[in-house]
C-alpha cells in the first residue's frame, strides 16, 4: 500500500481527473479522500493506492502533469501519521451492552448514539486499530459501517504545503506561423 | 468594447497569431462561425472532423507551432476523438475547440449532446468546459500554453453555445492566462548528473537513442555538437527522424522493430544508452528482460513519468533535451570509438547485401524502389506524410531524411487515414515546401474525403499510393504467425486513378519500375495536386523484423533473395 499526498484546484471535475489517471494506469484505489485546506482554492487528497513503490512513483509523477494538481506526493517512506475515522453500528441489547462499552473503551472508541437494540461507536485510529475494534464488535453483530478512508500527514518539520500562490499570471505562447 | 463570446474566440485566436482553422460547422458551433465570416482567419472546410484533428496534428508537427481544430457538439466532437489521440501519443501541441449545447441543457441528453471532456480525458493533456463568455479569451489563452509547453498535447475547449451568443466586455489584458501555481520541482539532481557524466567518459561502445524530444526542444544544434564531441554514434526512433541528419556517418538509422540489423545488434551488444527525448516504447525495445543487458542506460527526458516507466536507468536527468544537453556538453570528453564504429560498419556491410536495392531490375516494382526513388529525385528535400503500415516502415528506411521536421507520421497510436490531413495541415504550414503524402491503399480509404478539401483550397500536394492490393503489415503478420491464412487483409480499392480524377485531381499508374522516376518528376512539374497509383509487389514483407515481444535482436532477417513477384496485372 502507497500512501500520496496531493495539492489540486478546489473545482468541479478534479476528482474525476484523478480518478481517470489512476484507472488508466490500472491502479486499484483502496482509499481517496479530498476536503479542502485554508486556501479555498486549494484542497487536499490523500490517496492511498495498491500498488509498489515503481507504481507510486509513476502515479505522483502522473499526477503532477495533471495541470489541476499543484503537487503530489508520495509519502509511503516517511515518518507519518495516518488516521481513519468509522462509525459502527453494532446489535446491543442490555444484556451484552456494559461488556460492549468496555470493549470499546479499549480501544479508545466513544460511543455517540445509544438505542434499545443498538449503540453506535465512534472510532479513530489507524486502519489496524479500527480493523482491530471491527473484528471484537462482529459477535455482537455490526450492522451498518461508515469509513473515511485515510488521511495522513508527515511528522514534525517534514511539512508537505501547497504552492504558495494559488494562481499568477502567465504569458502566451504564439503558435509559429508560416 | 462588448464583443460576443464568438467574436472574443476570433479576436483572441487572431491575437495569438492563428492564421488557419481546420474544422466543420454545426448547430452548437454556428455562432463561432458567424463570426468567423467577419474575420482574418482562414478557416479550411474539411469533410469529416477526424480529418480536422490530424490536419491541425500535420499542421503543428511541420510548424512547431500550434494547431487548431475546429468542430460541432456531439458527433463533430467524438468523429475528432482518433486524431486527439493521435496528438496525445506523439506529444503534438493541438488545440480543439467543440461547441456545446447551452449551458441550461448540459446533462439532459439534448440533441446533439454529448459529454465530450469526459470523453477526452484520458487522452488530451487538458480539456475545459467554457459557459461563460468573459472565461473564453482566458481560457484559449490557457489552452495554447498547456498545449505547446513542457511535453507538448492537445488541449480541448468546450464552449457552450449561450457562451458563443452572448456579450460581455473584452479585455485582453483583463483576460491573462491564469493557470494554477505548480510546485516547481527541483529536477537538477547533481549525484544523477555525475553519474551521467562518468558514465559517458568511461563508455567504450556507446549508442545515442535519439527522440523526438530533441526535435521539440529545438535542440538539433547542440545534439549535434554533442555527437561530434563525444563521438558516439546516433540511432533514431521513427519520430526521432529528422533531428539529426540521415546521411551523416554518426547517424546509424532507425532501430526497434523495423530497424536495420546492424542498429538493433549495436544496441543489444553496447554498453551505454544514451536515450534523449525518447520513451523505450515497446516497439523500440522488443522484450524487456533481453534488453541492451550489458548497457548502462542514462535517460534525458522533460517528462518525469516516463523515467523507469519502460526500462530501468542508471542515471535520469529530467529537462529540457537541449538545456541539458548544453549542461553536459563541457563535462564531456573528446573520445576516440573507432574500434566500435568500424565494427558497427562491419554488421551494416552484412546487412546491405540483402538490401532490395542492392539487387538487379527484375522487371517488379516494389514499395522499396518507389521511396527510394522519390528520396533521390526530390534530393531528401520534401516534406513526407506517411500512413501507417509496410509503407511507414519502408519510407522510414528508404526516405533519408537530413531535416527536421520533414517526416511526419502517426507513431504511437499509429493511427491508419492519418496521411493524406496531415499531409494538408502541413502544406498550410509550410506553403514553400514540397509536400508528398506516402500512403498504402487501405489507409488512404480511410480519408480519402479530404481530397475535395485539396481542390476546394487549391493546394498542391503530391499523392503517392504504395499499393499492393492487402493490408500489407497485417498480412505480413498472417504470413509469419498465422500461416498464412489471409482472413480480412486482401482488399478491394477502388480505380484511384479515375477517382481523383472524379475530383478534378490528375492522377497516372505506375506499374514498372522504370515509370517511377519520370512519374514523379511530372508530378512534382505540376503546381497543381497530383496523385500517383504504384502497384506494387502484393506480397512483400518489411524486413528485418523484430516479432512482437521477441527480444531486439531476434529479428527476423531479410531473404537473401527477397523477391516475391506476386504484382496483378494491371
Amino acid at each position: 500500500m502507497q500512501t500520496i499526498v496531493a495539492y489540486v484546484q478546489n473545482k468541479p471535475g478534479v476528482l474525476n481527473r484523478v480518478a481517470s489517471l489512476t484507472r488508466r494506469l490500472a491502479i486499484n484505489i483502496d482509499s481517496l479522500t479530498v476536503g479542502p485546506t485554508e486556501n479555498e482554492e486549494i484542497a487536499r487528497m490523500t490517496i492511498c493506492a495498491h500498488t509498489d513503490e515503481r507504481g507510486a512513483l509513476r502515479l505522483e509523477a502522473s499526477l503532477e502533469k495533471l495541470v489541476d494538481v499543484l503537487l503530489a506526493e508520495n509519502i509511503s517512506d516517511r515518518s507519518m501519521l495516518e488516521r481513519d475515522l468509522a462509525l459502527i453500528k453494532v446489535a446491543a441489547d442490555q444484556q451484552n451492552r456494559p461488556h460492549l462499552m468496555e470493549l470499546i473503551k479499549v480501544f479508545r472508541g466513544r460511543v455517540v448514539d445509544v438505542a434499545p437494540e443498538s449503540l453506535i461507536v465512534e472510532v479513530s485510529g489507524t486502519v489496524d486499530k479500527i480493523d482491530g475494534l471491527l473484528e471484537v464488535l462482529r459477535p455482537f453483530g455490526v450492522l451498518e459501517m461508515a469509513r473515511t478512508g485515510r488521511i495522513a500527514m508527515t511528522r514534525g518539520s517534514d511539512l508537505l504545503r501547497p504552492p504558495a500562490v494559488p494562481s499568477s499570471g502567465s504569458k502566451d505562447t504564439a503558435p509559429a506561423s508560416s | 468594447m462588448k464583443l460576443t463570446g464568438a467574436q472574443i474566440l476570433c479576436e483572441t485566436l487572431e491575437r495569438l497569431g492563428v492564421h488557419h482553422i481546420f474544422g466543420y460547422p454545426g448547430g452548437a458551433i454556428l455562432p463561432v462561425y458567424d463570426a468567423l465570416g467577419k474575420s482574418k482567419l482562414h478557416h479550411i472546410l474539411v469533410r469529416h472532423e477526424q480529418g480536422a484533428t490530424h490536419m491541425a496534428d500535420g499542421y503543428a508537427r511541420a510548424s512547431g507551432g500550434v494547431g487548431v481544430a475546429m468542430a460541432t457538439s456531439g458527433p463533430g466532437a467524438t468523429n475528432m476523438v482518433t486524431g486527439i489521440a493521435t496528438a496525445m501519443l506523439d506529444s503534438s501541441p493541438v488545440v480543439c475547440i467543440t461547441g456545446q449545447v447551452g449551458s441550461k441543457f448540459l446533462g439532459s441528453d439534448a440533441f446533439q449532446e454529448v459529454d465530450i471532456t469526459g470523453i477526452t480525458m484520458p487522452i488530451t493533456k487538458h480539456n475545459v468546459v467554457v459557459t461563460k463568455p468573459e472565461d473564453i479569451a482566458r481560457t484559449v489563452r490557457e489552452a495554447f500554453i498547456i498545449a505547446n509547453s513542457g511535453r507538448p498535447g492537445p488541449v480541448l475547449v468546450d464552449i457552450t453555445k449561450d457562451a458563443q451568443q452572448a456579450s460581455t466586455d473584452f479585455d485582453w489584458d483583463a483576460a491573462a492566462p491564469k493557470l494554477p501555481t505548480k510546485r516547481i520541482r527541483n529536477n537538477h539532481d547533481q549525484e544523477e548528473f555525475d553519474r551521467a557524466v562518468e558514465l559517458l567518459n568511461s563508455a567504450k561502445r556507446p549508442v545515442i537513442l535519439a527522440g523526438r524530444g530533441i526535435m521539440l526542444s529545438g535542440a538539433m544544434p547542440i545534439f549535434e555538437q554533442f555527437v561530434r564531441t563525444s563521438n558516439i554514434p546516433v540511432a533514431m526512433t521513427l519520430l526521432g527522424i529528422g533531428c539529426f541528419p540521415a546521411t551523416d556517418p554518426m547517424n546509424l538509422g532507425m532501430m526497434g522493430m523495423h530497424g536495420e540489423a546492424w542498429v538493433n545488434t549495436a544496441i543489444q551488444e553496447a554498453d551505454l544508452l544514451i536515450a534523449v527525448g525518447m520513451r523505450f516504447d515497446d516497439r523500440v525495445t522488443g522484450d524487456l528482460r533481453t534488453y541492451a543487458r550489458n548497457a548502462r542506460k542514462i535517460h534525458i527526458e522533460v517528462d518525469r513519468a516516463e523515467i523507469n516507466k519502460n526500462v530501468k536507468v542508471d542515471a535520469a536527468i529530467i529537462g529540457d533535451a537541449g538545456e541539458t544537453l548544453s549542461n553536459l556538453l563541457p563535462h564531456v570528453h573528446e573520445r576516440d570509438h573507432s574500434a566500435w564504429l568500424a565494427y558497427i560498419k562491419e554488421l551494416k556491410g552484412d546487412s546491405a547485401v540483402r538490401d532490395i536495392q542492392s539487387l538487379p531490375d527484375s522487371g517488379h516494382l516494389y514499395a522499396a524502389h518507389v521511396i527510394n526513388d522519390l528520396w533521390k529525385v526530390t534530393k531528401g528535400g520534401a516534406i513526407v506524410v506517411t500512413d501507417v503500415g509496410q509503407h511507414q516502415m519502408w519510407e522510414a528506411q528508404y526516405y533519408h531524411h537530413d531535416r527536421p521536421r520533414s517526416l511526419i507520421t502517426s507513431g504511437g497510436l499509429g493511427t491508419m487515414g492519418f496521411a493524406l490531413p496531415a499531409a494538408i495541415g502541413a502544406k498550410f504550414a509550410r506553403p514553400d515546401a514540397e509536400v508528398w503524402v506516402v500512403v498504402g491503399d487501405g489507409g488512404f480509404q480511410m480519408t480519402m474525403c479530404e481530397l475535395a478539401t485539396i481542390v476546394q483550397e487549391k493546394i498542391n500536394i503530391k499523392i503517392a499510393i504504395i499499393n499492393n492490393g492487402y493490408l500489407g503489415m497485417v498480412r505480413q503478420w498472417q504470413e509469419f504467425f498465422y500461416d498464412k491464412r489471409y482472413v480480412a487483409t486482401p482488399l478491394v480499392a477502388p480505380d484511384f486513378v479515375t477517382l481523383a480524377n472524379s475530383f478534378g485531381i490528375r492522377a497516372e499508374r505506375v506499374t514498372t519500375r522504370k515509370e517511377v522516376v519520370p512519374m514523379i518528376e511530372s508530378a512534382r512539374n505540376s503546381d497543381q495536386a497530383v496523385l500517383l497509383d504504384f502497384r506494387v509487389e502484393q506480397e512483400d514483407s518489411v524486413y528485418p523484423m523484430v516479432p512482437a515481444g521477441a527480444s531486439l535482436h531476434e529479428m527476423i532477417r531479410r531473404p537473401n533473395n527477397p523477391l516475391v513477384e506476386t504484382a496483378s496485372e494491371p
